[in-house]
């Protein structure tokens, strides 16, 4: 008999008995991002403590300023401090980010597990996902701000709308295969439930792909929201976001660009360090799993 | 053969049908009254009156939805609110730079992107397979835009090699339109090469694994034959759905790309209509990008039975 | 039976392995994968390499033919030495020159070891593209030639065809085909009939020894069946655990085996003799199934698809404590019955008694308190446990479900695992830290921890190792014994059903051919196909357990 040690059995649970040995080696990358991206939140948690000025304080002598001991990073065009703001535009982005995962990945979970198991729903259910993913997500979300209004809850409902289907299928496409597993033609011959088959044999089976699913559908999200407020179709122009910075900053560009590379700097290294830790979940939970949904 | 082709052709109408309901619904279901979201706050009765009438919002719902259908049979995609021209006549007059750069992006994508998720593949855990990797986690992280002025500030601010923004159409002169738009479609290629590199390293790994390879390393095939001849077109079909799923991606990153280049087309088109609230043309856009999105997918199914004789059904 | 009994004296040696030792890249302090294994094959011989799973067959020949995964493994010592070149030694370029040319390879799956993309043709052209230059015609010719030579039939056509349009014995001819086309000195076989029927089997068989009188090729065939061993072999090398135990010719090793672990290899075995009749004490029946009929397919959208009758006019009863076997090849529907009984599918026609209820057309909620009269343990033991979950959770799901209480279940599951072999602790355990028997063992706790008046075996055995395989067979006869459960068991393998079947049905397209007693099926058949399948398995006439040949029928 072997003699494998006794597992943390909850996290076994979720992340599958057979993932945990030998894939627990992590390298220095995702050592970084996690601190790059720790780094990130904290500061942006923290910003209305730590920032040297008010993020909406204007001055109209102090306008298209370099980087000086008062502002270290220069002044915008009204005169407001770059990295006051730069600090605090991080909180729409984040609270988008993984608002957008937590609620497409639930709702996402729910629609698919009905999917796949219920035949006759699943027909209605995948045409309309089809059609949905048929719509670009840019798109789809410029038309649902442009209808409800820029408030920070019509962005967050228009970039998880289309991040829908895409769950659904994945949610789905592993229930349809885990379902023809003789542990769960076993469980069905042992008298269990349909709803209790689907929630404690299936279900489980989904959790590994959607902790990293979700954790790019997070970058994504805060990505479309940055493109969102660049284009003018995002939140109100009055809340500092990294993508408003950088759209205001777009007609001084020739000037200044640093306008526009601060704010690109932190976002791109918020979504660099979510993907590649996306990247690292997904080889330690499954190295199957290597199709990323685009 | 002959059924799956008619059967995978007849499945594209319901999911037109659907996007069709959902763009009508979008508009009609949102809270509050259509015209005053679409003029803002500052209309006055006569303007919204006037909006009304333009999108007949007037009329019973399921009359609204047959007249409006009615015209999109006909081509008809509504009447711009601001400019009160055709929103079809509108994107037809812009929509060729768009084209051009879209071909020449997707062209110039999957020539980098195969050889780089084969190269990547067939050297698994080498330098170049954690630098093909790298990039594209950096392609799916940068936003486009950044991209693009992170390019206009190194080759036309800097380098001072082309020019900064603009657009010339390659029937004027194929040297113009080359040199503003080959910015603009590295620009959009980051991403979808990105996407697809990381497509074709995945589904060649798995190939790569298959009982078949090793039987033609085992009848001393060359490796590259086995690469390409053996591996790739096996490895081809989630790669082919990659590039069409992935073009939904690109029309999300035209849109931004053509107001930080200036190309004055359907992109930049739909980012002037959001400023407007012209939303007859965003409808219209969605309505486009989305029949076009679905026709290539379309192709793309279809040409599945050319690459693997397995696909009957 | 008669051996293969040549001398090999005067034969060249073609292949000469010496203290080879393979190991792990990543654990070179681990046990080696091979450990300093020698072997020789000379012009004309079959070596069979003999072993359980994980005994290091499979890397010998990955190891000749260069193939070893280069991330994982490595030959860290010895030599293979082919007519004065070391393989080891060779270049990738000269390597690879040598392949299919001089040492060619056939492997276990022929559904999946020729390129889906590619017409048969073409890829038996590439061989002669890879080593040799002909003009497209005499290509042609060659490939039809040894198309021809591999009994293919309708040879034009399926040089046209793609592999899925061929079955699975057309698929290994032409992998034979591609191997032998440049008439290699050397052909290593890697279980090249494991996955198939045992008619087709034996065809394939009869084929690689007729290829090989003909041109001479020494062959090294890989193996986990004894009674393919005494049917091709000259020489026979037994591995276990990366070592070579024994090395002797076929007759030798059969009848005198010296190693401990040959005889234990041998002697689990099962005989192809009916276990002596046991006296029915009629209890009643468990289980009667009339008229069961399976039809798949119909009408398709748009498209008219083909119906398959997967099975017709299928009758049977069990009696309790008694057990019936379902014997056919894959495709005969033997599984269709047992998974329209389970209702685990809905039979099309027909009537399933157990424990006297009807449940052929009951609905699947009416359906769920009459599960427990009936069970099944599955044949693959790595997916029949749900890996989330540990033992005790998954053996007391059917209890709960029938409102057990969780205490008393967990306590009665305790009981169940020593009932089967199993140390009590092991409810607090996970599957992934149990072996296949163990698992299977666990499977079938499940099972009766729901006290079935029926229990289903869907080839609960096949993918055990023999040694494994004779241990679980008499798990289930002991437990039937005690608990008086009547017994279904499915099974392509005839040895396994003379072991423990009362009764015995014989399928074949979806149709029953032959029912009666085991000892009539086995000895005395009376439907053709039954005496086809009772000829076509190997070694029938070695009785392997004792060393000694069968007294005739």
């Amino acid at each position: 008999m072997s003699v494998a040690p006794q597992p943390a059995s909850r996290l076994q649970w979720v992340l599958g008995a057979i993932a945990l040995p030998k894939r627990w080696r992590i390298g220095a990358g995702p050592i970084v991002a996690a601190l790059v991206l720790a780094a990130i939140v904290i500061v942006t948690l923290l910003s209305p403590v730590i920032s040297p000025h008010s993020p909406m304080a204007m001055d109209a002598l102090e306008r298209l300023k370099g980087p000086s001991e008062t502002y270290p990073l220069g002044t915008d065009a009204y005169g407001r401090d770059v990295l006051s703001r730069v600090i605090t535009g991080g909180r729409v982005s984040l609270f988008i980010g993984i608002g957008a995962a937590v609620v497409s990945v639930l709702i996402g979970l729910l629609i698919g597990l009905v999917s796949g198991f219920f035949r006759l729903a699943d027909a209605i259910i995948m045409r309309i996902m089809d059609s949905l993913m048929a719509i670009p997500a840019i798109l789809l979300a410029i038309a649902l701000v442009a209808l409800n209004g820029p408030s920070i809850w019509s962005v967050l409902f228009a970039i998880t709308i289309p991040e829908i289907p895409r769950v659904v299928r994945l949610v789905r496409s592993v229930v349809l295969s885990a379902r023809e597993e003789p542990y769960v033609e076993a469980a069905i011959t042992l008298g269990s439930s349909m709803p209790k088959i689907l929630w404690q044999h299936l279900m489980p089976n989904t959790l590994a792909p959607l902790i990293v699913q979700g954790t790019y559908i997070c970058a994504s999200a805060i990505l479309t929201e940055a493109i969102l407020s660049f284009l003018g179709a995002g939140v109100s122009t009055e809340i500092p976001t990294w993508g408003n910075i950088m759209a205001e900053g777009r007609v001084y560009f020739q000037l200044k660009p640093s306008l526009i590379f601060w704010p690109g700097l932190m976002l791109s290294l918020c979504i660099l360090s979510i993907n590649l830790l996306g990247d690292t979940a997904r080889d330690m939970l499954d190295p199957r799993l290597k199709k990323r949904e685009a | 053969m002959l059924g799956y082709i008619i059967r995978r052709i007849l499945a594209v109408i319901p999911v037109m049908t659907i996007v069709a309901v959902f763009v009508f619904l979008l508009l009609r279901l949102t809270p509050g009254d259509p015209a005053a979201i679409i003029a803002g706050d500052m209309a006055t009765p006569a303007q919204l009156d006037r909006i009304r009438d333009s999108l007949g919002l007037n009329d019973p719902l399921y009359v609204q939805f047959i007249t409006w259908v009615g015209n999109l049979l006909q081509g008809d995609l509504g009447t711009s609110i601001i400019s009160n021209t055709s929103v079809t006549g509108m994107i037809s007059e812009r929509i060729w730079p768009t084209v051009n750069i879209a071909l020449l992006t997707i062209i110039i994508s999957v020539l980098l992107a195969v050889p780089m998720g084969v190269v990547a593949a067939w050297r698994h855990k080498s330098w170049i397979d954690y630098g093909v990797m790298s990039f594209s986690v950096l392609g799916f992280s940068i936003p486009v835009f950044v991209i693009g002025y992170i390019f206009i500030q190194i080759f036309s601010n800097e380098l001072r090699w082309l020019p900064v923004q603009g657009y010339i159409p390659p029937s004027e002169s194929i040297g113009g339109f080359l040199a503003r738009a080959i910015l603009p479609c590295l620009t959009l290629a980051t991403i979808y090469v990105a996407l697809i590199a990381r497509m074709t390293r995945a589904s060649m790994l798995e190939v790569l694994g298959e009982d078949y390879i090793r039987t033609a390393r085992a009848k001393g095939v060359k490796e590259d034959i086995v690469l390409f001849r053996h591996a790739l077109r096996n490895a081809a079909v989630p790669i082919m759905t990659i590039i069409g799923t992935g073009f939904a991606l690109l029309i999300g990153g035209v849109v931004v790309t053509e107001s930080v280049f200036n190309i004055p087309g359907i992109g930049r088109l739909t980012v002037d209509a959001i400023l407007a609230r012209d939303y007859p043309v965003i409808q219209g856009m969605i309505l486009l990008t989305s029949g076009i999105y679905v026709l290539i997918n379309l192709l793309i199914d279809l040409s599945y039975t050319f690459i693997d004789p397995r696909i009957r059904y | 039976m008669a051996f293969k009994n040549r001398s090999f004296d005067d034969a060249s040696t073609v292949l000469d392995i010496r203290d080879l030792t393979v190991r792990l890249l990543d654990r070179p302090e681990a046990a080696p994968i091979l450990d300093r294994i020698s072997l020789s094959i000379r012009s004309g011989e079959t070596a069979c390499l003999v072993g359980e799973s994980g005994s290091g067959k499979s890397v010998t020949s990955l190891a000749v033919m260069g193939l070893l995964p280069k991330e994982a493994l490595a030959a860290t010592g010895g030599t293979i030495d082919m007519e004065g070149q070391n393989l080891l030694k060779l270049g990738a370029q000269k390597m690879r020159e040598l392949r299919a040319s001089r040492i060619s390879m056939i492997f276990q799956e022929p559904m999946t070891a020729l390129n889906p993309v590619m017409r048969v043709g073409d890829q038996i052209e590439e061989v002669l593209d890879t080593h040799a230059k002909f003009s497209a015609q005499e290509k042609k010719r060659r490939v039809i030639d040894i198309m021809n030579q591999v009994h293919l039939p309708d040879v034009e056509r399926i040089y046209r065809s793609y592999p899925h349009q061929l079955s699975g014995g057309q698929r290994q001819r032409i992998m034979i085909a591609m191997a032998i086309i440049l008439e290699p000195q050397l052909l290593i076989a890697d279980e090249p009939t494991t996955a198939l029927d045992v008619t087709t089997q034996k065809q394939i068989l009869s084929l690689i020894a007729e290829l090989q009188e003909k041109h001479g090729t020494a062959v090294l065939f890989i193996t986990h069946d004894m009674g393919v061993v005494a049917e091709i072999a000259d020489t026979v090398h037994v591995m276990h655990h990366g070592e070579i135990v024994e090395q002797a010719p076929v007759g030798e090793l059969l009848r005198t085996p010296r190693k401990d672990y040959t005889k234990r290899l041998l002697k689990a075995v099962p005989s192809l003799v009916p276990q002596p009749a046991r006296p029915d004490e009629k209890r009643g029946e468990a289980l009667v199934v009339e008229g069961l009929e399976k039809i798949y397919g119909g009408q398709g959208f748009l498209v008219k698809r083909e119906s398959t009758l997967a099975a017709t006019n299928v009758s049977f009863s069990i009696p309790r404590g008694r057990t019936l076997g379902i014997v056919g090849e894959s495709g005969s529907g033997k599984s269709t019955v047992a998974r329209c009984i389970l209702r685990l599918i809905d039979p099309t026609e027909g009537e399933v008694r157990v424990a006297n209820t009807e449940i052929a057309r009951l609905s699947r909620r009416a359906l769920r308190p009459h599960r427990r009269h009936i069970q099944i343990v599955f044949q693959d033991p790595f997916r029949s446990l749900n890996p989330r979950w540990t033992i005790g959770e998954s053996l007391i799901e059917g209890p709960l479900n029938t409102g057990e209480d969780r205490t008393k279940a967990m306590k009665r599951a305790q009981e169940l695992l020593s009932l089967v072999g199993l140390p009590e602790d092991a409810v607090s355990r996970y599957p992934h830290q149990f072996s296949g028997g163990q698992r299977q063992r666990i499977a079938i706790a499940r099972a009766i921890a729901m006290e079935p008046d029926v229990l289903v075996a869907d080839e609960a055995v096949s993918a055990l190792d023999v040694s494994v395989q004779a241990q679980v067979l008499k798990l289930l006869a002991d437990l039937q014994k005690k608990l008086g459960i009547a017994l279904l068991f499915i099974t392509h393998d005839l040895r396994v059903a003379a072991q423990i079947c009362d009764e015995v049905i014989v399928m074949q397209h979806g149709r029953v051919v032959e029912h009666d007693t085991a000892a009539n099926v086995l000895s005395n058949p009376q439907h053709a196909y039954t005496r086809a399948l009772i000829e076509a398995a190997p070694g029938r006439n070695w009785d392997f357990a004792n060393f000694c040949e069968l007294p005739a029928a």
